[in-house]
């Protein structure tokens, strides 16, 4: 049984949840929606005049032609113009159902790309770091246009189903025993149907998950495809790749056998009912039930239908598909826990005032990285937080910026809790520069003003104390060169860099520096510290580091150990009374000092 | 079909206005060559086509019964007076039966086609996916992300829509016009010629317009990938983009990524649209022709009505496969396009190839020797000029140097990761190029700053080194690096998830990873480029040790900047400007008035108290 494959629910209840994504589609844009039906309609009602014209053609103009072996030349006129009349007519509306289901499905992609992608810009960091990054790109990209998928056929089966009751109707008028033969027919195809839908579905759901897994490893493996490179893992990689594709196609091709059973059966079933209509009907002329003309045109009318009753099915084989690729996206959709913001303004002039009271922070429950971290900073003092690896120090930083909320405790700007402030104003007055340097694909104006307009004199002046200002004047187009994928290669001091000029040109009221400096060379990242500390931007400082000479410029030094602060005070005063702190910072200088006793060791036994 | 050359004009267009400057080949050539090319790229798209072509002749003779029938039954069973029901009956019987056959012929082909292609297309991802990461880290670097990933995704499935459906349409198609040729000519050869001009502008028109449909699409992928970068930029920036408020800016671009696309492709669907409904048109112009000129054949006594009437269903047969061939001209436009990007990557040379018959080197100290190295990115000035340097066995050297002096390129040449342009780099005396990747990624390992660590645990990442490592010796390893505290402290030991990208892991925590991953591989030649810089001093000098201890019969080349590492080393070249200016140990270099000597002060002032 399907139904143990899949958590999903298999069969009609999937009908079901895919009529409701298609109404959904329907709502959204109901005119366009209407009017692909209302094409698709004539359409319909064309293709059935269309045999209807042939049969009239036959009675009124080829029969008696033949019969009395002369041509009236009016009815043969009549005849050809009725039948290319209904084929323009036909053809406005393929024509016109065509295009109005495109422009439905790409306005229905276009919607759901925004509305997921606008939750990827909304919802908290914390849910982006829960989520991977392949599955959040491939939500965006091909859960959306499975979604969409069936709206290119739908109009066409909605009109197919006008055109199934034209039929019915113009059957039931030429006889009611052919009739029964139809009506036959009709239900079995949509039986049929029914069946296909309920293999297909846990099938085509496992195959589209297994196409997401493909993209991830993809992904993955390309991102980290330097470690592949040096370590030479090549092939183990491909296997790992070559693993997933295959599962895929195995599943396709699962899919592909239900195709090939049901897809032959239904285009058969039609051609079956042309030949009962032939049976019955030739009964039916025996008992004078009906003309020959009438006859032809019930077999043309079945022949004529048997190819577009399969929209029906197109419809139905993506619809699992769809409900799949809905349930993803609304999954993005759903998700809650956006960032509150509250009224508060941290409009102060001059420095911020910053606190952490009592904070703390987990990602994992019950394995906290930061506990009860409190601490206070004096506006426009420097304040250095210093600590072993994997102290909690960039957790810290985060926190400060409001990237994410604390899990106990308060952090206050000027007083107010970070999460009573208003949208946008945490962002306006406090600037992180994290440890990982983050690039848009945008040139070098774009990548500092972020979209601001900021004159180029002040553009300038934070790329100069930034230390970036020679090499950005070096550059092919100097501002408006385009760096990233797209363009120029930067070496990552240049990037770290750029980045701290994208939070110098804000003037932010609070500066928090994570490690921002690691790849700069010492003496460019001295010109940068003393930039900052000469007071060219007005601000209250938080760093994050190790070098002597960077801690030697704060004020104040909070030495974090496995997430307590452990200790705070000058830089002296826990040099004097902090054993771990010492042992941290002062560790190249007694590693020097016992080379040099080792050496003068050395020198003295040889 | 036509041979189509549409790629020159769309390409040149669109190119230098978004600065696409692809590093991968664009591949200029025409649509039946990259067909034959992909063609050839799955042999297993041709296993066994004799029999589903077959199968598919077969299904499509099955389609012809009922016309037949149709014509048999009006003709012989209506005849004149009284229908002859035995006759009828037999002759539906006889059709039922055809029909039957047609389906289970249906199914058969289907289920080969499925088999054949999709095997086809996993091999082709396969293949795909090995030559991405043969590309040298140069061409992956110029390359979009994302684009690389769809050349293993997105562009396969748009090929299996082709090789499923479209391929063999083509083929049943000509095959159900050929046979509706040749039953019409039996019934009225006039009637056949009539139908036949009819539809000749048609066909002579469909190649125009498959030029106008294949440009839209072009269009559309082009869209579609603009649509990817910017979706990818909101996912992967999430961080820097809250940090700034930036919200707005990035919703704008991605808006405009996606209406551009939706732009593209209502136009596409457009044109699609207009051309369409053409041959249903010139069917009813057909039709009406043959109603009227059938009669006055009639009234000449050259046809009978069945056969007339057989004949109008025959039509039928005769513009389905045209109608359908509008469909697939559309689908084989997609198909060739992914063809040609996914033959885009696999023409691109491995410009870093795995030499055949590559030397092994036997495991033990080894001697590296840079003898007048050169190298420059393409289009751009040298980087590094004439560099010669020997580094020998078990010694520990130190790069330093400014960014930018070429300290990082002379790493990545040393790790074959790029050629010199110039002058060679030798190996125990073997050229670099000439050692196989198996043997030289076994004794050169390089650890970068930023190690990328893959979504799993601890223990998998490190093992990445070392598949075969037993858990054991994976905790020895990072006891020897003095990692064991930190490993204790982690919630799950190495069991610990480490998430996307290591992200759950801090920066210096990762580099620790990549560190022990490397230590494990066991190199004869550990390269460290700055692996350490965001570990705190402590650990970093801790880890110095350690390596310092294991080094004995290894040689450890380190760029750093934080000249702690140099202060240890053995020799130390000082790189400035893309030369070598100086060499020799700290406490000579350190003596004497210089490049090193500058950095060297200005560390010190960097690492001590004013």
């Amino acid at each position: 049984m399907p139904t143990k494959e899949s958590p999903a629910r298999p069969g009609s209840s999937i009908m079901l949840q895919g009529l409701k994504v298609l109404g959904v589609a329907i709502r959204t844009e109901p005119r366009i929606f209407i009017g692909a039906v209302l094409a698709s309609a004539l359409y319909g009602g064309m293709t059935v005049a269309s045999s209807w014209a042939l049969g009239w053609a036959t009675d009124n103009a080829v029969l008696p032609a033949f019969r009395d072996h002369e041509a009236a030349t009016g009815g043969l006129v009549a005849a050809a113009a009725l039948i290319v009349g209904v084929a323009v007519l036909k053809a406005a509306g393929v024509m016109g159902r065509r295009i109005l289901a495109g422009v439905h499905q790409y306005r229905m992609q276009a919607h759901s790309r925004r509305a997921v992608t606008r939750q990827y810009l909304r919802l908290p960091l914390a849910w982006h770091h829960r989520h991977p990054t392949g599955q959040l790109l491939s939500n965006a990209n091909s859960d959306v246009e499975a979604a969409w998928a069936p709206l290119a056929p739908l109009p066409m089966a909605v009109g197919v189903v006008v055109m199934l009751v034209t039929a019915a109707v113009a059957i039931v008028l030429v006889d009611p025993v052919l009739a029964v033969v139809g009506f036959l027919i009709f239900p079995a195809v949509a039986v049929l149907n029914l069946v296909y839908q309920r293999r297909l579905s846990p099938l085509a759901m496992r195959a589209q998950a297994l196409r997401a897994e493909v993209s991830e490893v993809a992904h993955e493996s390309f991102d980290g495809a330097l470690v592949v490179k040096t370590l030479g893992r090549e092939d183990a990689e491909t296997v790992r790749f070559q693993a997933k594709a295959d599962a895929l196609r195995d599943a396709n091709i699962a899919v592909g056998r239900v195709r090939g059973l049901f897809d032959p059966l239904l285009e058969a079933l039609p051609t079956l009912g042309v030949l009962a209509v032939l049976l019955v009907g030739a009964l039916r002329l025996e008992s004078g039930g009906v003309a020959a003309g009438d006859l032809i045109q019930v077999a043309y009318l079945f022949t004529l239908l048997s190819f577009p009753i399969r929209a029906l099915g197109w419809v139905l084989a993506e619809l699992p598909r769809s409900v799949v690729g809905w349930t993803r996206i609304r999954e993005v959709l759903d998700a809650t826990g956006s960032m509150e913001h509250g009224t508060a303004r941290l409009d102060a002039p001059g420095p911020a005032r910053l606190a952490a009271e009592g904070v703390g922070f987990a990602y994992v429950p019950g394995s906290p990285v930061l506990k009860d971290v409190t601490f206070t900073v004096t506006p426009g003092r420097t304040t250095a937080i210093v600590g072993p690896t994997g102290a909690g120090k960039s957790t810290l930083t985060q926190l400060l910026a409001r990237l994410v909320d604390p899990g106990e405790g308060v952090v206050r700007v000027d007083g107010v809790d970070l999460r009573d402030a208003a949208r946008g104003e945490v962002s306006r007055s406090v600037a992180l520069v994290p440890q990982q340097t983050f690039l848009f694909d945008d040139t070098v104006r774009g990548n500092v003003t972020l979209g601001e307009a900021v004159p180029d004199e002040r553009v300038w002046a934070a790329l100069r104390l930034a230390q970036a200002d020679g090499f950005v004047s070096g550059l092919p187009s100097g501002l408006d060169t385009r760096i990233g994928e797209r363009g120029a290669t930067l070496s990552g001091g240049q990037r770290q860099r750029l980045a701290l000029a994208r939070a110098l040109v804000r003037e932010p009221r609070l500066l928090i520096l994570d490690d921002a400096t690691s790849s700069v060379d010492p003496q460019v990242e001295k010109r940068i510290l003393y930039g900052l500390r000469d007071g060219a931007a007005e601000a209250t400082v938080i760093v994050v580091a190790y070098r002597m000479a960077t801690i030697a410029l704060a004020d104040e030094v909070v030495y974090l150990e496995q997430g307590v602060v452990a200790d705070q005070g000058a830089h002296e005063e826990l040099l004097a009374r902090c054993a771990g702190y010492r042992a941290l910072v002062t560790a190249y200088e007694r590693e020097e000092a016992e080379r040099a006793a080792l050496d003068s060791g050395d020198e003295v036994v040889a | 079909m036509t041979a189509v050359t549409d790629t020159g004009k769309t390409g040149g267009k669109t190119g230098p206005e978004n600065g696409e400057a692809s590093a991968l080949r664009s591949a200029e050539r025409g649509a039946v060559e990259t067909l034959r090319q992909g063609l050839r790229l799955s042999p297993e798209f041709r296993r066994g086509i004799a029999g589903t072509l077959a199968l598919a002749v077969l299904a499509t003779l099955g389609k012809v019964v009922v016309p037949v029938a149709v014509q048999q039954v009006i003709d012989r069973g209506l005849g004149q007076g009284a229908p002859d029901v035995p006759f009828i009956r037999d002759a539906v019987v006889l059709c039922a039966v055809a029909v039957a056959l047609t389906a289970v012929c249906g199914y058969l082909m289907n289920v080969r086609l499925y088999r054949s292609t999709e095997s086809g297309l996993a091999t082709l991802r396969g293949k795909g996916f090995r030559h991405v990461h043969d590309l040298s880290v140069l061409t992956q670097n110029s390359e979009r992300r994302g684009g690389l990933v769809s050349r293993v995704t997105g562009d396969v499935d748009q090929i299996s829509a082709f090789m499923q459906w479209g391929g063999l349409m083509v083929i049943v198609s000509v095959g159900q016009l050929l046979v509706a040729t040749v039953l019409m000519a039996v019934y009225s050869w006039q009637l056949t010629l009539l139908v036949w001009a009819c539809f000749l502008p048609v066909m002579l028109a469909l190649p125009r317009f498959q030029r106008l449909v294949a440009r839209a699409y072009t269009r559309v992928r082009e869209r579609a990938g603009d649509v990817l970068a910017a979706v990818s930029e909101s996912v992967v920036g999430s961080g820097v983009i809250r940090a700034y408020g930036s919200e707005d800016r990035t919703a704008e671009r991605i808006d405009r990524a996606v209406d551009g696309m939706r732009a593209a492709q209502t136009r596409a669907q457009k044109i699609v649209g207009f051309t369409f409904p053409t041959t249903e048109l010139v069917a009813s112009a057909a039709v009406a022709l043959v109603v009227v000129a059938g009669v006055e054949l009639g009234v000449a006594g050259s046809i009978t009505a069945g056969r007339l009437i057989a004949f109008l269903f025959l039509i039928t047969l005769f513009v389905s496969p045209l109608q359908t061939a509008t469909e697939v001209l559309n689908e084989a436009q997609n198909a060739i396009a992914g063809w040609r990007r996914i033959l885009g990557v696999l023409d691109t040379p491995a410009d870093v190839a795995d030499p055949e018959n590559g030397a092994t080197l036997p495991r033990g100290p080894i001697t590296v020797r840079f003898e007048g190295v050169g190298f420059a990115y393409p289009g751009g000035p040298p980087v590094l000029h004439e560099v010669s340097a020997e580094i020998a066995p078990r010694t520990r050297v130190a790069v330093v140097g400014e960014t930018g002096s070429g300290k990082t390129t002379f790493a990545k040449l040393l790790t074959r990761l790029m050629d010199p342009t110039s002058g060679r780099i030798t190996v125990d005396g073997v050229d670099l190029r000439e050692v196989g990747f198996a043997s030289l990624r076994e004794r050169i390992v390089m650890v970068p700053q930023d190690g990328f660590l893959f979504d799993s645990t601890l223990a998998g990442n490190i093992r990445f080194g070392r598949p075969s490592a037993t858990d054991e010796e994976i905790t020895r390893a990072l006891t020897e690096l003095g990692l064991a505290d930190w490993l204790d402290g982690l919630p799950a030991g190495l069991d610990t998830p480490v998430g996307q990208r290591g992200e759950s892991l801090s920066a210096g925590e990762r580099q620790l990873v990549a560190l022990a991953r490397a230590y494990l591989a066991d190199p004869d030649l550990l390269l460290l480029d700055e692996a350490t810089s965001a570990v705190d001093p402590a650990t970093e000098v801790r880890l110095a040790r350690a390596l310092d201890g294991v080094t004995r019969g290894r040689t450890a080349v380190s760029i750093a900047h934080r000249l702690s590492t140099a202060e240890a080393a053995d020799e130390i070249l000082v790189f400035e400007h893309g030369r070598i200016v100086q060499r020799g140990p700290h406490a000579v270099l350190a003596a004497q008035p210089g490049v090193y000597a500058d950095l060297y002060a200005s560390w010190t002032t960097a690492t001590t108290v004013r």
